[in-house]
C-alpha cells in the first residue's frame, strides 16, 4: 500500500479529490438555484390566482427541491474546508482575498437561504400565506447571492485584480475590494453560471412535467408548470449562450492559452477557422476534420480576419515571462469539454424554441415526441455544467491563480496517505449519496401530484 | 516576554480574534443542542412518532445553526489564513471524520421521512445519532488540542501524525463537550416537547447533569494545572470556569424542580463559559506548539492585512444585525412545543 502510494503524489491526489468533490457539489447546486426560483414563481402564481392546480405544482416540485437542496448543503461544507485541508499553501497565499468572499457568503447568503427555507418547510399554516411566499423568495435570493460570492472568488483565481504581493510574506494582499467584486471576469462568469443554473432548473421542471403529461397525470397542474418552464428555458438558454460567447472573447485577452488549447490551434493565425470536429490526435496533424472558415476569429475577436494566438507562440511567451516549464493544459480535455458544452447549449436553445412554438400552436400536451425529448433533455444541463467547470479549471493549469501561483506550489505539505484516505472516503460516500439521492428523486418525481387535503396539515411534519 | 510584546496583536486583530470566537460560541450554543438532540433521540423515543417529534424540535433550525460553523470557517480563512491552513491540513483525518458525520446527519434530516419504510428510517436514525455524537466529541478534542499544543514548528509547519491529536487530555476534552452538548440537548428537549418525551428527557438530564459536572470539572482542572504559563488569561483568576462549573452543578436541581427555562439557560451558559475559557486561554495565540513555545502560532503572525480586516469589519457590522434578527424570529415562530399528533386536533399544524 505504502509502496503504491509512494508513486502517487499528494498533488495528483489532491487534484482528484478537489475535482471529484467540486463536480459532485456542482451537480446539485445549479438545480437548487434554478428550482428555487421556479418554485417561488409557481407559488406566486398560486398565491395570486388561488388556483389549486398551481398549488399542487408548487408542492410537487417543492418536495423535489428540498431533497436536492439537502445534498447541496452537505457537500458544500466539504468544499469550504478542503481548501485548508488539501491546499494549505494556496490558502495562506490567497486568504487575504479569497477568504473574504467566502466569509461574506456565509454571513449574507447561507444564513438567509437556510433560515428562510426552514420557515418555508415548517411554516405552512403557521405563518400567513404572504410570509410563507416571502420565505421561498428570500431563500431563492439567498441561493442566487451565494453563487455570486463563490464565483467572485473563482473569478479572482482566473484573473487576479485588486491586489498587491506583499514582499515580506509573499502573500497576495487585497488593496481594492471593489475591484475584486467588479472583476470583468466575475461579471461574465456569474451571469453565465446563473443562467446555466436557471436553465438547469427549468429543463428539469419541463422534463418532469413532460413525463407526467405523457402519463396523463394531473394535466391541469403539469401543463401550467411546463409552460412556465419553457419560457424560462428559452430565456436562460439565450442568456447562457450570449454570456458564454462574451466569455470566449474575454478569454482571448485574459487567458489566450485556454482559447488556443480549446481549439487545438497550434500556430498563430489570422482569420482562423473553427474546428467542428476532429478525428485523430489533437497534436496538429489530424486524420479527419471539419472546419468552418474564419469563425474562430469571429468568436474570439469579433472581426473576420482577427489574429488568434497559437499554442507554440503562447508557450514561448510564457517561458520568457515565467521561466521554464510547460504552460500548455491538457488539450484534448479542453477541446472536447468545450464542444460538448456548446453543443448542449444549442440543443437546449432548440428545446426552448420548439416548446414555445408548440405552446403557441396549443399542441404542447399532445406532442408525444417533444415530451419524450424534453424528458431526456433533463440530463443535458448537468453534463454541460460539469464539462463547463472542467474546461474552465483544467484550462487554467498549470496555474491555480493565473500568473501568480502554480497548482504544484499550492498543495498542502502532507503525506499522500491522508489525501488518499479522504479521496477514497469522500468518493465512497458521494457514490452512496448519489445512488440514494437519485433513486429517491426519480421515485418522488414519478409519484403523481397529490390532491390538496382539506385540512391542509403541514405535510413535512407528517412522516 | 519580549517576544510576546513584539507580537502583541493590533486592535483590528484582537477584534477579529474576538469575532471568530463569537462565531464559534454561537455555533456551539446552537448546534450544541442540535447535537444533543441527535444523541438523545434513540433514548427518549419509544416509537416512530416520538422520533419524529424529537427530530422536529430542531427541524426548522438545524441548517441555520450549522451556518455558524461555515461562517466561522470562512471568517477564519479570511482573517487568519495561516491558522485556517495549519489547523485544517494538520487535523486532516479528524476533520474528515467530522465532515463525513455532518454529511450523513444533514441528509438524515431531509431524507428519513421521504419513504414509508421502517428500515430506511432506521438507517437514517443511526446516521443522525452518529452524525451528532462524533462531531460533538471531536470538536472538544480539537479545541483541547488548540490550547494544549500540537506538533508544529516555525510558521505552522506540521510535524506530527494523527495520533498526536488524540492524547488523553484531548480525549477528555472531547468527552467533556460530548456530555455537555448532550445535557444541553436534554434541557432543550425539556423545553420543546410534551408528555412522555419531555419526562424521559428530564430523567436523562437528572442523570447526565452530575456526570457532566465531574467530567467538565476534571477537564478544566487539568487545563488549569497544565497551562503553559501561570499568567494565562481566563484561567488566573479562574472566575469564568468556576462560575461555569458552579452553574453546571446546579442544573440537576433546576431540572428536578422543573424549572425548564432556567435549566436551558444554565446549560447554554455553561457551553459559553467553557469555550470562552478555552479561547481566552489561547490568547494571544491561535495555536499552541507542543514542540517549543517559540513556535506558537500567534494572532499577529497568522492575521490578514489591515485592509482585508477593515473590509470584513464593515461587512460584519452592517449585516450581522439582520442575521441575528431573522434567526431569532424563526425561533419565535417555532416557539411552541412539538407534540404527538394524537394529542392535537387535525386543523392545527402542531404535529
Ligand atoms: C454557482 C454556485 C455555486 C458554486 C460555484 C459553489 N457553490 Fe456551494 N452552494 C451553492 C452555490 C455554489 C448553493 C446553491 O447556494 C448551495 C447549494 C445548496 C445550498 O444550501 O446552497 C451551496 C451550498 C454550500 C455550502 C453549505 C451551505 C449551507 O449549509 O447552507 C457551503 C459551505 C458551500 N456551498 C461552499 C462552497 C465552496 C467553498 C465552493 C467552491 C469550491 C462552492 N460552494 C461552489
Ligand atoms: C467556484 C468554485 C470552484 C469550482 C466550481 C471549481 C470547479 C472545478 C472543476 C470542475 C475542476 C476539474 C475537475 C477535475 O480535474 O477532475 C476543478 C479542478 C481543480 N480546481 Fe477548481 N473550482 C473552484 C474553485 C477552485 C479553487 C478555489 C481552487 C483552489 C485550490 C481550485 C483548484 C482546483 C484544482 C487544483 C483542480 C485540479 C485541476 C486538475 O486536475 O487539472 N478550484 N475545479
Ligand atoms: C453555446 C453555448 C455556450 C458557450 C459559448 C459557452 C462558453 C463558455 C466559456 C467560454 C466558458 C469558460 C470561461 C472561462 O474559462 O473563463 C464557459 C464556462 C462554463 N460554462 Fe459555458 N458556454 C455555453 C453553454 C453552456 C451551457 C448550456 C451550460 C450549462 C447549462 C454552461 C455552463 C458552464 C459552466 C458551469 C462554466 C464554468 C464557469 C465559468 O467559467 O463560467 N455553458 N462557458
Amino acid at each position: 500500500m505504502s509502496a503504491l502510494l509512494g508513486s502517487i503524489s499528494t498533488l495528483s491526489l489532491a487534484r482528484w479529490q478537489f475535482g471529484v468533490t467540486t463536480v459532485f457539489h456542482f451537480l446539485f447546486v445549479p438545480l437548487t438555484i434554478g428550482l428555487g426560483l421556479l418554485v417561488a414563481i409557481l407559488q406566486t402564481a398560486s398565491y395570486r390566482t388561488g388556483d389549486e392546480s398551481w398549488e399542487r405544482a408548487t408542492r410537487f416540485f417543492g418536495k423535489l427541491f428540498l431533497v436536492n437542496f439537502a445534498i447541496g448543503v452537505v457537500t458544500g461544507i466539504v468544499q469550504e474546508f478542503q481548501f485548508g485541508m488539501d491546499w494549505s499553501r494556496y490558502s495562506v497565499f490567497v486568504g487575504n482575498i479569497f477568504g473574504a468572499p467566502l466569509a461574506i457568503e456565509g454571513l449574507l447568503a447561507f444564513f438567509m437561504e437556510s433560515t428562510f427555507l426552514g420557515v418555508w418547510i415548517f411554516g405552512r399554516g403557521r405563518v400567513s400565506p404572504r410570509v410563507h411566499l416571502l420565505a421561498i423568495w428570500l431563500a431563492s435570493v439567498g441561493t442566487i447571492l451565494s453563487a455570486a460570492f463563490i464565483v467572485a472568488a473563482n473569478a479572482w483565481m482566473q484573473h487576479p485584480v485588486g491586489y498587491v504581493i506583499d514582499p515580506a510574506t509573499h502573500q497576495a494582499v487585497m488593496n481594492n475590494f471593489w475591484a475584486v467584486m467588479t472583476n470583468s471576469t466575475f461579471v461574465l462568469e456569474y451571469g453565465h453560471v446563473l443562467f446555466a443554473a436557471f436553465l438547469t432548473g427549468s429543463t428539469f421542471l419541463l422534463g418532469v412535467s413532460a413525463w407526467h403529461l405523457r402519463q396523463g397525470h394531473d394535466v391541469a397542474a403539469f401543463a401550467k408548470a411546463a409552460r412556465v418552464a419553457i419560457v424560462v428555458v428559452l430565456v436562460s438558454a439565450v442568456g447562457t449562450i450570449f454570456l458564454g460567447d462574451s466569455q470566449g472573447k474575454q478569454m482571448e485577452t485574459q487567458q489566450p492559452m485556454k482559447m488556443a488549447a480549446a481549439e487545438a490551434l497550434y500556430d498563430t493565425t489570422n482569420g482562423a477557422s473553427f474546428s467542428l470536429l476532429t478525428i485523430g490526435d489533437l497534436s496538429g496533424n489530424p486524420i479527419f476534420q471539419i472546419r468552418v472558415p474564419h469563425i474562430l476569429s469571429v468568436l474570439a475577436t469579433n472581426t473576420w480576419s482577427g489574429k488568434v494566438d497559437g499554442i507554440h507562440q503562447l508557450q514561448a511567451q510564457a517561458t520568457k515571462k515565467y521561466g521554464a516549464g510547460s504552460y500548455v493544459p491538457v488539450i484534448w480535455v479542453l477541446y472536447w469539454t468545450f464542444r460538448i458544452m456548446v453543443g448542449l447549449g444549442v440543443l437546449l436553445l432548440a428545446l426552448g424554441a420548439i416548446g414555445l412554438w408548440l405552446m403557441r400552436k396549443r399542441r404542447l400536451e399532445r406532442s408525444t415526441s417533444f415530451l419524450r425529448f424534453a424528458t431526456w433533455m433533463i440530463l443535458a444541463p448537468f453534463l454541460a455544467n460539469s464539462v463547463g467547470w472542467i474546461f474552465t479549471e483544467i484550462g487554467r493549469q498549470p496555474w491555480v491563480v493565473y500568473g501568480l501561483l502554480k497548482t504544484s506550489n499550492a498543495v498542502s505539505l502532507i503525506a499522500p496517505g491522508y489525501v488518499a484516505t479522504s479521496l477514497i472516503g469522500f468518493t465512497a460516500i458521494y457514490t452512496l449519496l448519489a445512488v440514494v439521492e437519485i433513486g429517491l428523486m426519480i421515485r418522488l418525481a414519478k409519484v403523481p401530484s397529490e390532491p390538496i387535503a382539506l385540512d391542509d396539515r403541514v405535510p413535512e411534519l407528517i412522516y | 516576554m519580549l517576544a510576546l510584546l513584539a507580537t502583541s496583536p493590533s486592535g483590528l486583530e484582537k477584534l477579529w480574534f474576538a469575532l471568530i470566537g463569537v462565531l464559534w460560541l454561537g455555533y456551539f450554543f446552537l448546534e450544541g443542542f442540535d447535537f444533543g438532540v441527535g444523541v438523545l433521540m434513540p433514548f427518549v423515543s419509544h416509537d416512530d412518532v416520538d422520533r419524529r417529534v424529537v427530530v422536529n424540535t430542531i427541524g426548522p433550525v438545524w441548517d441555520g445553526n450549522e451556518v455558524w460553523l461555515i461562517t466561522a470557517g470562512g471568517a477564519t480563512f479570511a482573517a487568519f489564513p495561516l491558522w485556517y491552513a495549519t489547523v485544517f491540513s494538520g487535523f486532516y483525518l479528524a476533520l474528515f471524520v467530522v465532515l463525513a458525520a455532518l454529511i450523513f446527519r444533514g441528509m438524515a434530516f431531509e431524507l428519513r421521512h421521504r419513504r414509508d419504510d421502517e428500515r430506511w428510517r432506521q438507517w437514517w436514525d443511526r446516521a443522525l445519532f452518529w452524525g451528532s455524537a462524533l462531531p460533538a466529541l471531536l470538536w472538544g478534542v480539537a479545541f483541547a488540542d488548540f490550547v494544549h499544543g500540537v506538533p508544529i514548528t516555525a510558521g505552522g509547519a506540521w510535524t506530527g501524525t494523527f495520533f498526536d491529536l488524540v492524547k488523553p487530555y484531548a480525549l477528555l476534552g472531547g468527552l467533556a463537550t460530548l456530555s455537555l452538548f448532550t445535557l444541553h440537548g436534554a434541557t432543550y428537549l425539556g423545553l420543546k416537547t410534551e408528555g412522555a418525551v419531555r419526562e424521559r428527557a428530564r430523567e436523562l438530564a437528572r442523570w447526565l447533569a452530575p456526570t457532566t459536572t465531574v467530567i467538565v470539572t476534571a477537564f478544566l482542572g487539568w487545563t488549569y494545572l497544565s497551562a503553559h504559563a501561570w499568567h494565562r488569561t481566563g484561567l488566573v483568576p479562574p472566575l469564568l470556569p468556576i462560575l461555569g462549573v458552579g452553574v453546571l452543578a446546579a442544573v440537576g436541581w433546576l431540572v428536578h424542580d422543573r424549572l425548564e427555562g432556567w435549566a436551558f439557560i444554565a446549560t447554554a451558559f455553561v457551553v459559553l463559559a467553557f469555550f470562552t475559557t478555552l479561547l481566552l486561554n489561547l490568547y494571544p495565540n491561535v495555536l499552541v506548539s507542543s514542540v517549543r513555545s517559540a513556535y506558537d502560532l500567534s494572532i499577529t503572525q497568522s492575521a490578514s492585512h489591515p485592509y482585508t480586516l477593515t473590509v470584513m469589519s464593515w461587512v460584519a457590522l452592517v449585516f450581522t444585525p439582520f442575521v441575528l434578527v431573522y434567526q431569532s424570529w424563526t425561533y419565535w415562530i417555532f416557539k411552541k412545543r412539538v407534540s404527538r399528533p394524537d394529542q392535537v386536533d387535525a386543523r392545527s399544524s402542531e404535529v
